[in-house]
């Protein structure tokens, strides 16, 4: 049987690389608009400080992608280095949307961000947006397919499991793309990244205003960024929320977790603002309590119930009874593939095979299985609370305090006097790392609260592993801790030392603090 | 719209297209990158150097990327046990590649002799290391894995990394280094003058001479050496696909037998020779962009060769032959092999197209004076 401890140290090096790369994407979803935007403006009016801005912004964007590149090679690639039996038993499924990310999008991003730079001189000014334009395409296509794969791991439809190849197989593509956890998820995940390149933009122009330089170039930035902000925090907190959690089971498991609804509530049900989660008695020791208002979010209606935990065990102890008989059932047809009853009585009970899997952890044959192991089966269905709770609430806290940001960003970008309101800029700048730690936030949310299952309902996360030793885990990760953490100083440095620098590094002989190296002004391409 | 055996046979052709093209596109700039601290002397040659590939290395990473997704939709056990098996080794490649997008990106950034030279270095590793690590990959694919199947698919490897590192697949590493790197020299030349394009075209002469012999080298060892594998059951090619079900055994100079049932199947390795050829002739002619031409097609000769000797074996069992991974019984469902190959019936099409119009747009000779001109935007 698989070590806890080589499943444990897979997930970490999967959670640590995973969470790494969102470090990156977000700003690279939100940049590429912003920086569309800037360069429409640029080729509507003619105004060369829209093009600066473009070209600055976009180096600050270029440092970041540099790292989102590198760090997405390394989640391709580990889910076959370390997830080998979950590549098998998903694969025909869960590879086409990787590939067709490839196909479709990142090829597009990628060779359009290299005209993106270079391309300057050589191109028309209309024939550069359009290469802008549609690196930001490929992006946003980019974290589409991704997140269709990512959403078919939630709520895995259009798929059936066949016990000849032993793996899932597809039975509707069009299921699986249009999933409607995968769109919700989609929504929700370009939205955060928008309001990420927003903050970065507003913040990094705002501490250009508190020191009083580059003041135009800043104050144009900052009312781009503010718009553009405003629009995107509303999309996050409207669209993406919880309604994209009532489909499917996995949903609602994560759902009554991450809402510490241990019992299920005539609806509509209440809303605990804060709760004290005891997880042994399933139980709250404490909650703040608002009646009505999570069925009002979770259901948009005042009629349908969500389940609460205890029902959800209950309902998957029974799950994992037919899940053993389904297991057995699989074996006798691995063994003797024409046995006909075996095959009408295993279809019966196929779909709760995952819930069977369960016990794999404990026993090798279900005919070890006790009642006492039957129970802990059940009881591992249920992701752990206090952690989902908190870390919900740390998201929709930051969500809403940067709702209020954006909103008074707007109105005084409307009013035109943001620049004399110090308070206001110091909130924008120490408001820098709050989207990345939203997005975090979020991403512990969706994924821990999928446990135990790779595959909700079907795959246990203890069976995806690799066959691989302890020790090789321990270097892989000591290898990548040590690749990470230098990559990210160096990322920092430079971030740090162009955003410092501002639109004078770009050479132009218009702004402060120009490049000391610089050429004598070249005459604008304008 | 296919019979799922003829879907079978596609995406074993498709596999090979993808690879063939990762290693033309993205292999020209692992070529140039291993170049890199040795055809340029100082900094300026040196930024001129990167400055050939700096617009387009990102869309063509996109290949290996690609490459990789299409493999696991295609030939999902193919990517869970090869790529687990071979765990150090991929991981190998991967942390080499890490060097290459901050390598191009930063490197320029900051004035320090110091910060210049340890990325350039970082380039070498992320040009030089993962064509050798695949070719190391394709000699011990040649000769077998050690690994084997539970019954529930769960895949076991038996082997260690060193034992990869065995003579055999070290010179298919040395083919497959040398190859890239001449294929990078070659677009080196044609994207450059003077100096830098001068020592170019010598690589290019040495490289392709050292792919040659290692390519002949390689084919001889293998009819002389004990490996190859053959399957000994019947096999019903269009059937659910299950990896158990055939027997095989290991049958000395079975990588010879393609060649000798199908005799027009030798037309892949005379492609190898003679596209190499050419490619040197073109070279000492200084018509460097035949040259290009000639040794994308030597490339696809010796990629092809590999795959033609082994079919239908992709990835054969040392430990439990019977286990080994074919084109027949490694393969997704009949639906998903179907959907796969639209999308790249369509998209494969555009991809070249826009590709193609980059490199249209940022054409002609990379320069000193470009340089100077595009100081704040040059690698």
């Amino acid at each position: 049987m698989v070590s806890e401890q080589l499943v444990d140290l897979s997930r970490l090096q999967f959670a640590a690389t995973a969470m790494y790369h969102f470090l990156f994407v977000p700003l690279t979803l939100g940049m590429v608009w912003l920086l569309v935007i800037m360069e429409s403006a640029y080729v509507m009016t003619g105004n060369v400080i829209y093009k600066d801005m473009t070209r600055f912004w976009g180096k600050l964007f270029g440092i970041n992608f540099a790292l989102g590149v590198t760090t997405g090679i390394t989640l391709e690639f580990q889910f076959g280095t370390n997830w080998a039996y979950y590549s098998h038993y998903v694969g025909d499924i869960f590879g086409a949307p990787l590939a067709i990310e490839g196909l479709m999008a990142f090829f597009l991003e990628s060779t359009m961000i290299g005209l993106f730079f270079f391309g300057w001189d050589r191109l028309s000014r209309r024939q550069h947006l359009l290469v802008t334009l549609l690196m930001a395409i490929g992006t946003n296509l980019s974290a589409l397919w991704i997140l269709i794969a990512n959403g078919w791991m939630q709520n895995p439809v259009g798929a059936e499991f066949s016990f000849v190849t032993m793996r899932m197989e597809l039975t509707d593509f069009w299921a699986v793309v249009f999933n409607p956890d995968a769109q919700a998820k989609f929504v929700h995940t370009v939205s955060a990244g928008y309001v990420t390149g927003a903050m970065f933009v507003l913040s990094i122009s705002s501490w250009y205003l508190l020191r009083g330089r580059d003041m135009e170039f800043a104050k144009r930035s900052f009312r781009i960024a503010a718009a553009f902000g405003f629009a995107s925090v509303c999309s996050v907190i409207v669209l993406g929320d919880e309604s994209g959690y009532t489909v499917g089971e996995a949903q609602q498991t994560k759902l009554a977790a991450m809402e510490a609804m241990w019992e299920t509530e005539p609806a509509p049900a209440g809303f605990n603002v804060i709760a004290i989660p005891n997880e042994t008695e399933m139980r709250n020791d404490y909650a703040l309590h608002i009646p009505y208002v999570m069925g009002l979010i979770g259901t948009r209606s005042l009629d349908k119930e969500l389940p609460g935990l205890k029902d959800i065990l209950v309902r998957n102890r029974e799950r994992v009874v037919t899940g053993i008989e389904a297991v057995k059932l699989l074996d006798t047809l691995r063994a003797d593939p024409e046995n006909a009853d075996a095959r009408v009585a295993f279809d019966k009970v196929k779909a709760d095979l995952g819930f069977g899997l369960l016990l794999k952890k404990y026993v090798a044959s279900m005919d070890e299985v006790t009642p006492a192991l039957i129970d802990r089966a059940a009881r591992d269905t249920l992701p752990r609370v206090t952690p989902l709770f908190w870390t919900f609430r740390i998201m929709v806290a930051l969500g809403f305090a940067m709702l209020a940001l954006f909103g008074l960003a707007l109105w005084y970008s409307i009013k035109g006097d943001f620049a004399q309101r110090p308070w206001l800029l110091k909130w924008s700048l120490w408001f820098l790392p709050m989207p990345w730690i939203a997005s975090e936030m979020g991403w512990f949310v969706a994924e821990y609260g999928r446990q135990p299952w790779t595959i909700y309902g079907v795959l246990p996360t203890h069976l995806s592993v690799s066959t691989l030793s302890v020790e090789s885990l321990y270097g892989s990760l000591a290898g990548f801790v040590t690749f990470y953490t230098v990559l990210l100083i160096v990322e920092m440095y430079l971030m740090v030392k162009f955003a410092r620098q501002g639109p004078g590094s770009l050479g132009t002989g218009r702004y402060d603090h120009e490049a000391s190296h610089a050429t004598p002004a070249s005459p604008a391409h304008a | 719209m296919f019979d799922y055996e003829t879907l079978k046979v596609i995406w074993w052709l498709l596999v090979g297209v993808l690879l063939i093209g990762f290693a033309i596109m993205d292999g020209h700039d692992m070529g140039v990158g291993t170049l890199l601290p040795f055809a340029g002397r100082n900094d300026e040659e040196r930024r001129v150097i990167i400055n050939t590939v700096g617009p387009h290395w990102d869309g063509n990473q996109v290949w290996f990327i690609t490459g990789g997704g299409a493999i696991f939709a295609a030939w999902p056990l193919v990517y869970a046990t090869a790529f687990s098996g071979f765990y150090w080794a991929m991981l190998a490649v991967l942390w080499a590649l890490f060097f290459r997008p901050v390598g191009f990106d930063y490197r320029s950034k900051i004035h320090n002799a110091t910060w210049r030279s340890t990325w350039d270095w970082g380039l070498f590793i992320g040009g030089a290391v993962p064509p050798l690590i695949f070719g190391v990959a394709f000699g011990n694919l040649l000769q077998g894995v050690p690994f084997y199947f539970e019954n529930t698919l769960v895949s076991h490897y038996t082997g260690s990394f060193w034992q990869l590192l065995n003579p055999f697949a070290l010179l298919c590493g040395v083919v497959s280094t040398a190859m890239i790197t001449m294929h990078g020299a070659i677009y080196l030349a044609h994207r450059t003058e003077g100096d830098i394009q001068r020592r170019a075209r010598t690589a290019a002469l040495l490289f392709g001479l050292v792919m040659l012999l290692g390519f002949t080298a390689a084919g001889i060892w293998i009819a002389a050496a004990d490996f190859g594998y053959a399957i000994t059951s019947v096999v019903d090619t269009a059937a659910q696909p299950d990896p158990l079900a055939k027997t095989v055994v290991r049958q000395p100079g079975a990588w010879l037998a393609n060649y000798a049932a199908a005799p027009a199947t030798l037309v892949v390795p005379a492609l190898a020779y003679a596209g190499a050829l050419l490619a040197l002739l073109a070279v000492l002619r200084g018509r460097t962009l035949i040259a290009f031409v000639a040794s994308s097609v030597a490339i696809s000769g010796v990629i092809g060769t590999a795959g033609v000797s082994m079919f239908p074996f992709v990835m054969p069992s040392s430990t439990v032959p019977g286990a080994s991974l074919t084109v027949w019984d490694a393969v997704s469902s009949q639906r998903t092999l179907g959907i796969m190959f639209w999308a790249t019936l369509i998209f494969m099409p555009v991809i070249v197209l826009y590709t193609s119009w980059a490199y249209k747009v940022m054409a002609g000779k990379v320069t000193r004076a470009w340089l100077r001109e595009n100081e704040h935007s040059a690698y």
